[in-house]
C-alpha cells in the first residue's frame, strides 16, 4: 500500500489556491481511477502532476477542464465548482483555460496562422487587421512566425505542439493545462518546450498544470510536484524535497530506477500456474 | 437460457440506447442549424465537399442507369409495338424511383463515408475535444454546416441524376434504337404528373433520404471509437446501415405514396 499524504498538510502561504480537487473519486467501468484525491495549484506558479503511466493523469486533466464529471467529490477552478456549472458558465471557464493536448490536436484543414486566429475569431470581434497581429505576435512568441503558411500536415511533432501552445495562449488564458507536453519530441524540441513553458508562464503570469511522467524536464521547470499512483497523492513537495524523499516509491520514480516497489509486472497469477493450465488463451 | 435472455435483453437496450442518442444527436443538429445565418461561407464550404465533389459519380451513374433503361425498355416494348412509350417508362423509373434511390446509395458510399471518417478522425486527434476546450461547439461550427450541405446536395443531386439519365434513355432509345423523338418527349409530358410523381419522387423522397444519410454518416463518425479500428468501422456501419435505411423509408414512402392500401 502506498502513503498517502493529503496537501492539506502542507503550510502553503499567500492567495487562495486557483484549482482545489477536493475527496475526488472517478471510476472507468469497474476500474477505480481516483479514490478520494486531494490536491491544490496554487495562482502563478508551474506544477507538475506525474505518476506512472495509467494513473489517470489525462483524466485529472479532463476533469478539471470539466469534459468528464467525477463521481464523488468537487474540482474548483478559480473559485467554480466545474461540474456543478451550466454549458454556458462552462464555456465562459474555459474561455479562461488554454489546454496543450498530447497530439496537439491541430485542426488539419486550417492553416497554422489560421490555426492560431481561430479562438479569435470565435470569441471576439477584433477586426481582421488586429487578429493578424495577434495571431503573429503568439506565433513570434513561440519562434514559428516564418511558419504561418504551412499546413499541419507539414509540420514535425514539435512545430505542431508549439502551434498548438501559440493557439492555446491566443486569448491570454488564466491558466494553462499541458498534457504530456514532452512525449515522443526529440531532445531540441524538449528543450524548446520546456524553456516556452516555463518563460510563458512567468511572462504571462499564468498558472500551468504539467502533466506528464518525464521526470527530468518536468522537475526543471516546476515550481510544485504531485506524484499520484493508485488513484491517490503519493507525495508532493518542490523538485528538491521530493528528490530527498525518504519514500522508496518516490525515489524509484523520481530517479527511474528499474527495481523498487512498483513492479515491473501486471497483477497475474503465479507464472507456474499459468503455464500448467489447461485453459487455451 | 437465462444467460441467453439476459444478452438478448442487453442488446436490445444497448440498441435501444443508441437509437435514443441518435436522436438527441439529430435535436441538437437541428438546434444548431440558426448558426449558420451568422456564419454562411461553413455552409457554402461544405456545398462544395459534399455536393460538388459529388457530381462526377452521381452524372457517370445517371447517364449509364438511364441508357440501360432505354435499352430494357425498348427490348420488351418492340414485341407489342409500344415503343413510343419509352419516354414515360424511363422517366417515370428514375422520378419515382431509381432517382432519388440511387442518389442517396451513392451519396452514402461517397460524402456519407466521408463525412463519418472525417468527423471520426476530428475525435481520434483530439479536435473535437480541443475545439470543446476552446469553448466553441463542434455541433453549429463543424457538424451542422455539414448536415445542412448534405440535406439540401442530396435533392439537387437527385435532380441532376435523374435529368441526366432521361438524356441517356433519349440518347439510346432515339439516336441509337431509331424510337420517334417527338413520341418520346410527348408521352413524357402526357404521364408524368408534376405532384404525384416530380412532388413525390425527386423532392420528398430525396429530402427524407438526404436527411437519413447525413444524420446516420454524421452520427456515426460522432460516435466512433478514437482509434484507427473504430473509425473504419464506423464508415462501413455507416454506409450499411444507411443503405438499409433508404430502402426500408424507400418501401415505406412509396406504399404511403403510391400504394393501393
Amino acid at each position: 500500500m502506498l502513503p498517502t499524504v493529503s496537501p492539506v498538510e502542507t503550510a502553503w502561504s499567500g492567495d487562495a489556491p486557483l484549482v482545489s480537487v477536493r475527496d475526488l473519486s472517478f471510476r472507468r467501468g469497474d476500474r477505480m481511477i481516483f479514490n478520494d484525491l486531494n490536491l491544490e495549484i496554487r495562482r502563478g506558479q508551474v506544477t507538475a502532476i506525474m505518476g506512472p503511466s495509467g494513473t489517470g493523469k489525462t483524466t485529472l486533466l479532463r476533469l478539471i477542464g470539466g469534459q468528464i464529471r467525477p463521481e464523488a467529490g468537487r474540482i474548483d477552478v478559480d473559485g467554480l465548482c466545474v461540474h456543478e456549472l451550466s454549458r454556458q458558465e462552462l464555456y465562459r471557464l474555459r474561455q479562461r483555460m488554454g489546454v496543450l493536448f498530447q497530439s496537439g490536436a491541430l485542426f488539419t484543414d486550417l492553416s497554422v496562422f489560421e490555426n492560431v486566429a481561430f479562438p479569435l475569431r470565435e470569441h471576439t470581434r477584433l477586426p481582421e487587421r488586429l487578429i493578424r497581429t495577434l495571431a503573429l505576435m503568439k506565433l513570434e512568441a513561440v519562434g514559428l512566425r516564418g511558419a504561418r503558411d504551412l499546413m499541419p500536415a507539414q509540420l514535425s511533432g514539435g512545430m505542431a505542439r508549439r502551434v498548438a501552445l501559440a493557439r492555446a495562449i491566443a486569448l491570454d488564458p488564466m491558466m494553462m493545462l499541458y498534457d504530456e507536453p514532452f512525449a515522443g519530441q526529440d531532445p531540441i524540441s524538449m528543450g524548446v518546450l520546456v524553456k516556452l513553458i516555463r518563460t510563458l508562464n512567468d511572462a504571462l503570469g499564468l498558472t500551468s498544470i504539467i502533466v506528464s511522467h518525464d521526470v527530468k524536464e518536468t522537475a526543471v521547470i516546476a515550481d510544485y510536484l504531485y506524484l499520484i499512483s493508485e488513484g491517490r497523492v503519493v507525495e508532493h513537495g518542490t523538485p528538491e524535497e521530493l528528490h530527498r524523499s525518504p519514500s522508496a516509491w518516490v525515489d524509484q520514480f523520481m530517479h527511474a530506477r528499474p527495481d523498487g516497489p512498483m513492479s515491473f509486472h501486471y497483477a497475474a497469477p503465479p507464472y507456474a500456474d499459468d503455464l500448467l493450465s489447461r485453459d487455451v488463451g | 437460457m437465462i444467460a441467453i435472455l439476459t444478452g438478448l435483453g442487453r442488446w436490445v437496450l444497448g440498441k435501444l440506447a443508441r437509437l435514443g442518442r441518435a436522436n438527441l444527436f439529430l435535436l441538437s443538429l437541428l438546434g444548431a442549424l440558426t448558426f449558420l445565418f451568422k456564419r454562411p461561407s461553413l455552409l457554402i464550404r461544405q456545398l462544395y465537399a459534399v455536393g460538388v465533389l459529388s457530381l462526377p459519380i452521381i452524372l457517370v451513374s445517371g447517364l449509364f442507369v438511364g441508357m440501360v433503361l432505354g435499352l430494357q425498355g425498348y427490348a420488351n416494348l418492340v414485341d407489342f409495338g409500344a415503343t413510343a412509350s419509352l419516354g414515360t417508362v424511363v422517366a417515370l423509373s428514375l422520378i419515382r424511383e431509381l432517382g432519388p434511390v440511387l442518389t442517396a446509395l451513392l451519396y452514402a458510399g461517397r460524402a456519407g463515408s466521408a463525412l463519418t471518417a472525417e468527423i471520426g478522425l476530428m475525435k481520434a486527434t483530439e479536435q473535437l475535444a480541443s475545439m470543446q476546450m476552446m469553448a466553441v461547439d463542434p455541433f453549429p461550427r463543424v457538424l451542422a454546416p455539414r448536415f445542412l450541405a448534405g440535406c439540401l446536395a442530396v435533392p439537387i443531386l437527385t435532380g441532376i441524376f435523374t435529368a441526366v439519365g432521361i438524356l441517356g434513355g433519349y440518347f439510346v432509345a432515339v439516336m441509337q434504337l431509331g424510337v420517334d423523338g417527338g413520341a418520346f418527349w410527348a408521352q413524357m409530358q402526357a404521364k408524368v404528373l408534376l405532384f404525384e410523381d416530380i412532388v413525390n419522387g425527386v423532392i420528398i423522397k430525396s429530402i427524407v433520404f438526404g436527411v437519413l444519410a447525413n444524420w446516420i454518416a454524421l452520427f456515426e463518425g460522432y460516435e466512433a471509437l478514437p482509434t484507427s479500428e473504430g473509425v473504419s468501422l464506423a464508415t462501413t456501419r455507416t454506409v450499411v446501415i444507411t443503405s438499409l435505411a433508404i430502402l426500408g423509408w424507400d418501401f415505406l414512402l412509396t406504399a404511403l405514396m403510391f400504394g393501393v392500401w
